[in-house]
């Protein structure tokens, strides 16, 4: 497998799916939409440690281990802030993020 | 062998960003989510490709399972009628399109092919015997990993999980007293009627205030 694909290709599958995560997060106005950008995010990044363990270390589990940990934190990211959503949505009735802006200077 | 192998990889790679694009462009927030289901799978076929399998049924688990369905409620729950204004426009656009692209071809691309990646070479078949097989960590190694090298990351990983559930529940949570029906679209709409001979309509301005709502009767208690 490693000799069909080179490292290089997957790295840019990586690349190419955080800057389009990082475009989502800063360009949609939906609260939810800037949260899925930042999902998309931790995606590539998890692509790119499986691929430098694949290629790198395949004998060890730390690759493994940390995109695991990943997923776990992404889990928890994407609890506590979908709950802020639904919490700012009471108080201000709105989920876009331009209106939330009560602490602009 | 090697073809298919890359046939798959470009086809896992054409979904994977083909459904991020669409992520990120479409419209209808639950369209959103959609494609980001799509891309969720892609990414987990694509660990599976990689022959790590075990975070490919994480992945599933986890991304498809649990976060894109607590982002569908999300949506669901904060529902907006305004479609129109769905991304940033303007000098905004251009500064946030000319940052990703230049992060993607000016950073990143010139990063990945001038560093000399280490890549350990293949084991190559001797003559007369078969190439031995790759040594490769599996679910085994993973499962022993967390539970003696990596004990007290996994036990901290724990305590992360039990912390946000707690944070998740006391953000979200709302008093019975001050506990308001949600709006559907429709009744959203009748009051976005009846408040626009009111004042015209502001682009950036707020939506209703609060006491605008109707109150329900028979939802309390």
């Amino acid at each position: 497998m490693t000799n069909a694909i080179p490292l290089e290709a997957v790295l840019m599958v990586a690349a190419a799916l955080f800057c389009i995560g990082l475009f989502g997060a800063l360009a949609r106005r939906n609260m939810v939409s800037v949260l899925m950008g930042v999902e998309l995010m931790l995606n590539a990044v998890n692509i790119n440690l499986v691929a430098f363990w694949r290629y790198l270390e395949p004998g060890f589990v730390v690759g493994q281990t940390f995109a695991i940990f990943i997923i776990t934190v992404a889990a928890a990211e994407a609890a506590v802030g979908l709950a802020m959503i639904i919490a700012i949505y009471r108080t201000w009735l709105t989920s876009n993020v331009d209106n939330v802006a009560s602490m602009k200077g | 062998m090697n073809t298919l192998i890359q046939l798959i990889f470009g086809l896992l790679a054409a979904l994977i960003v083909g459904s991020a694009v669409m992520v990120v462009s479409v419209r209808n927030v639950i369209h959103a989510a959609l494609w980001l289901i799509a891309c969720f799978f892609g990414v987990g076929a694509l660990y599976l490709l990689l022959e790590a399998e075990f975070i490919a049924v994480a992945q599933v688990l986890v991304y498809v399972g649990a976060i894109s369905i607590l982002i569908l409620f999300a949506i669901m729950l904060t529902r907006e009628s305004e479609g129109a204004r769905y991304m940033v426009s303007g000098w905004r656009l251009v500064v946030t399109a000319i940052v990703c692209v230049a992060l993607f071809g000016a950073v990143l691309v010139p990063t990945i092919f001038t560093h000399t990646w280490n890549v350990p070479p293949p084991p190559v078949a001797t003559p007369g015997s078969p190439a031995p097989p790759e040594v490769l960590a599996g679910v085994e190694d993973l499962g022993r990993g967390f539970v003696f090298s990596y004990m007290l990351q996994f036990q901290v990983a724990g305590v992360l999980l039990t912390v946000a559930l707690i944070g998740a529940i006391v953000i979200a949570f709302e008093e019975r007293a001050r506990r308001r029906r949600v709006l559907t679209l429709a009744e959203e709409h009748e009051v976005r009627k009846r408040q626009k001979p009111a004042r015209p309509p502001v682009t950036g301005e707020r939506i209703p205030s609060p006491q605008a709502a109707p109150m329900s009767d028979g939802e309390q208690g």
